[in-house]
């Protein structure tokens, strides 16, 4: 093989795999990059997507959202939402998993509650908000539920209330995000080798030791995994809290993503809302670092 | 094997200069709106088709949505200088789209046709531009629950707030879930505030506007949040206020849930069809004590108006003088079960139908009024209300506190 030949397979081996690559990289630079720093871009312009000659604003925009007391709420309101949700998912996904792992139950029933548990997973954001809306009404089944049982003694507005409206939109959230780690959890305790639990009953461990030295680190991979997976995607819900109380009542349920949200399609400050985006995506884009670290140290 | 011959050709060539030459006669109008899907099917379609059969040579292409996309997709079109010709367009989004160049003044087009002016209900002008005219008017009276009303006692409607104030408290049994009065102030959509709140100021002649500019500290704003405060310290408003959207007022209604509540005229066929047997009456807003003036009825509109942008501004025109001329306006409101745009129009669902002849009475004896009609982002506006008087109602602030917040947050935006 001559000398020219020999470099132009070299190069066609070198090209080839980023051919293969070529149509991912397009999509991802098309329907992700491209609309990311677009709107990285808006966030420096005044009047961005308004005007047809927005001028440029340096850090404007992000000055402003920074001096608003409704942004350090919604801050505020989606670490609180985020946390609780994430914790929350975690301890009712274990017990549900460890109960439908459990050969103490009747198989039959097993097979029932696994349907049952699961469900919640089933409905979109719109129909679990509306669930929630009519269950949680002054006059809906709870208050009367619980009225009836003598916990409260007069209605609760649940969702129109301040002091409630917050905690009403994170047990919504916690109801419909469990499944996924109960099905995540469910697989993995199923992983664990049988040996490790016949072990520890030959060494007398009681059931909450075997838990807590067994099971535990064997899911930890899996509940680090999922725990930030679910706080990425919890810290970004909009619907459900959109749909329930619009952020209200007052502020008291204003998230990142309803903040945002009304600054482009109630304010039209298209430019501030930009920078409101850019923010929830740099807290993503720390968080995801993490998850992609923690992946590859493992 | 296939071979084209010479003269298939020529046939083909024939077809194409014919299609490329009735293409290029024909203009081709694009009438974006939320109207369609709100209309029976194939209403709009075929007023639009009566329009190209008396204007040879325009064609009109629909591009329908619903409300919400429609919006986004207007303000986007006005920004990208993409805005079809002639829009459909709410009074809360003019002053926007004025303030983006997006909407052509219509003055030099009624200047040079000799339109007649005085035949249409409003016309809408920011910057002494004439942007935009209600093709379409949903007045909002008062809802009242006549049997709820007759087991409560109540024997005159009311006519003042204090006489609201009364009949409310009749009408509320809290043990039985029924109230005198449904306040919906979503923040989702916080319409309310203009709907069910400024309307009492309106409704007694009043203003929250002074020379251009907010005026929310003044006696008719504080004087209504004041007396809302009492209706809700009284008790008698539905529970759920903050979160009630507007859909849910009117669920409550149906559902003899609430005596009395402010809505859309645009609904008495969906309250008919929830609830059949349901007997109601409209009424005016009541109004300040010893008020005997015209009274302002809160309305929200199908506005219309052409793209600055568009290059058959004169077809436009003509679409727009051809929607709102008495005879087919008269025919797309009644359509819509809505009020005129032209004045001489006379739907022809107030002489068949009790409810609607009783409040097209109503609105023949007072004006519309929506003051949040071109007012820079209206949405935003009534939001930031909407906050203040959530908090009043949760006791956190007075009236007067309410007022001036909103006050100061409505200043920013002017």
């Amino acid at each position: 093989m001559t000398r020219q030949k020999r470099s132009h397979h070299r190069l066609k081996r070198a090209v080839a795999p980023y051919l293969y690559l070529s149509p991912s990289l397009l999509i991802i630079g098309l329907l992700m990059l491209l609309p990311m720093v677009t709107v990285i871009g808006y966030s420096f312009q005044n009047s961005a997507v308004l005007r047809r000659d927005p001028s440029f604003a340096g850090l404007k925009h992000y000055q402003a959202i920074f001096a608003d007391p409704v942004f350090w709420a919604s801050l505020w309101h989606t670490l609180y939402f985020t946390c609780m949700s994430v914790v929350f998912h975690m301890t009712i996904g274990m017990v549900f998993a460890l109960m439908l792992n459990s050969d103490r139950i009747n198989p039959t029933l097993r097979n029932i509650l696994r349907v049952l548990y699961i469900l919640p997973w089933l409905f979109t954001a719109v129909i679990i908000a509306v669930i929630w809306r009519l269950l949680l009404e002054p006059n809906g089944v709870v208050n009367s539920v619980l009225m009836q049982m003598g916990i409260i003694g007069s209605k609760v507005e649940w969702f129109s209330s301040p002091e409630t409206a917050l905690h009403a939109v994170t047990f919504a959230n916690i109801w419909a995000g469990y499944p996924l780690f109960m099905v995540s959890l469910l697989a993995g305790l199923q992983g664990i080798p049988k040996d490790f639990y016949e072990a520890a009953d030959i060494d007398g461990a009681k059931a909450y030791q075997k838990l807590i030295f067994i099971t535990i680190p064997q899911l930890m991979p899996i509940i680090i995994s999922i725990s930030l997976l679910d706080f990425i995607w919890t810290m970004q819900v909009f619907p459900l809290i959109w749909i329930t109380t619009g952020g209200g009542p007052i502020y008291s349920t204003e998230v990142l993503s309803t903040y945002t949200y009304k600054l482009a399609f109630s304010s039209y400050n298209l430019s501030q809302a930009s920078a409101s985006a850019v923010v929830i995506l740099l807290i993503s884009l720390g968080l995801t670092l993490f998850y992609i670290r923690y992946q590859k140290a493992r | 094997m296939f071979r084209i011959q010479p003269a298939m050709l020529k046939i083909a060539a024939a077809a194409w200069l014919l299609g490329a030459t009735s293409a290029m006669a024909d203009t081709a109008l694009e009438f974006t709106q939320w109207w369609e899907p709100e209309l029976p099917a194939g209403s709009l379609r075929a007023i639009m088709n009566d329009f190209e059969t008396a204007n040879p040579g325009i064609k009109v292409t629909l591009v329908s949505g619903p409300y919400a996309t429609t919006r986004d997709q207007i303000s986007v079109g006005a920004a990208t200088g993409t805005l079809s010709d002639v829009v459909g367009l709410d009074g809360a989004w003019v002053n926007n789209l004025n303030a983006q160049n997006a909407l052509a003044d219509m003055n030099p087009m009624m200047d040079a046709s000799g339109f007649d002016k005085t035949q249409v209900a409003d016309i809408i002008k920011v910057d002494g531009k004439a942007v935009m005219f209600p093709v379409a008017s949903f007045v909002y009276p008062v809802f009242v629950n006549m049997d709820l009303a007759a087991q409560a006692g109540v024997t005159k409607l009311p006519s003042t707030r204090a006489e609201f104030l009364e009949a409310a408290k009749k009408m509320t049994h809290v043990d039985k879930n029924q109230y005198g009065w449904v306040l919906p102030l979503s923040l989702q959509t916080p319409s309310g505030v203009q709907n069910d709140l400024m309307s009492w100021v309106w409704a007694s002649g009043q203003s929250m506007m002074a020379d251009g500019k907010p005026a929310l500290e003044g006696k008719p704003v504080v004087d209504m949040l004041t007396f809302v405060k009492s209706l809700n310290d009284a008790g008698v408003i539905s529970p759920g206020i903050a979160t009630k959207t507007e859909q849910e007022k009117v669920e409550e209604f149906v559902n003899n849930r609430v005596g009395m509540m402010i809505d859309s005229l645009a609904h008495v066929n969906l309250i008919r069809e929830r609830n059949p047997k349901l007997n109601f009456d409209l009424i005016p807003v009541p109004v300040v004590e010893n008020y005997t003036g015209k009274r302002g009825l809160p309305y929200a509109s199908w506005g219309i108006g052409i793209s600055a942008a568009s290059k058959h501004q004169e077809e436009a025109w003509k679409l727009v003088q051809y929607l709102m001329s008495e005879k087919v306006n008269a025919k797309l409101v009644s359509l819509a079960n809505a009020f005129p745009g032209n004045v001489n129009a006379k739907p022809d669902f107030v002489t068949s139908d009790k409810a609607f002849g009783k409040a097209f009475e109503i609105y023949k004896t007072g004006y519309l009024a929506n003051e949040f009609t071109g007012l820079p982002v209206a949405e935003d506006l009534m939001t930031k209300f909407d906050v203040e008087a959530q908090k009043m109602l949760a006791g956190e602030q007075s009236p007067e506190q309410a007022a001036a917040n909103a006050q100061k947050g409505w200043m920013a935006k002017f």
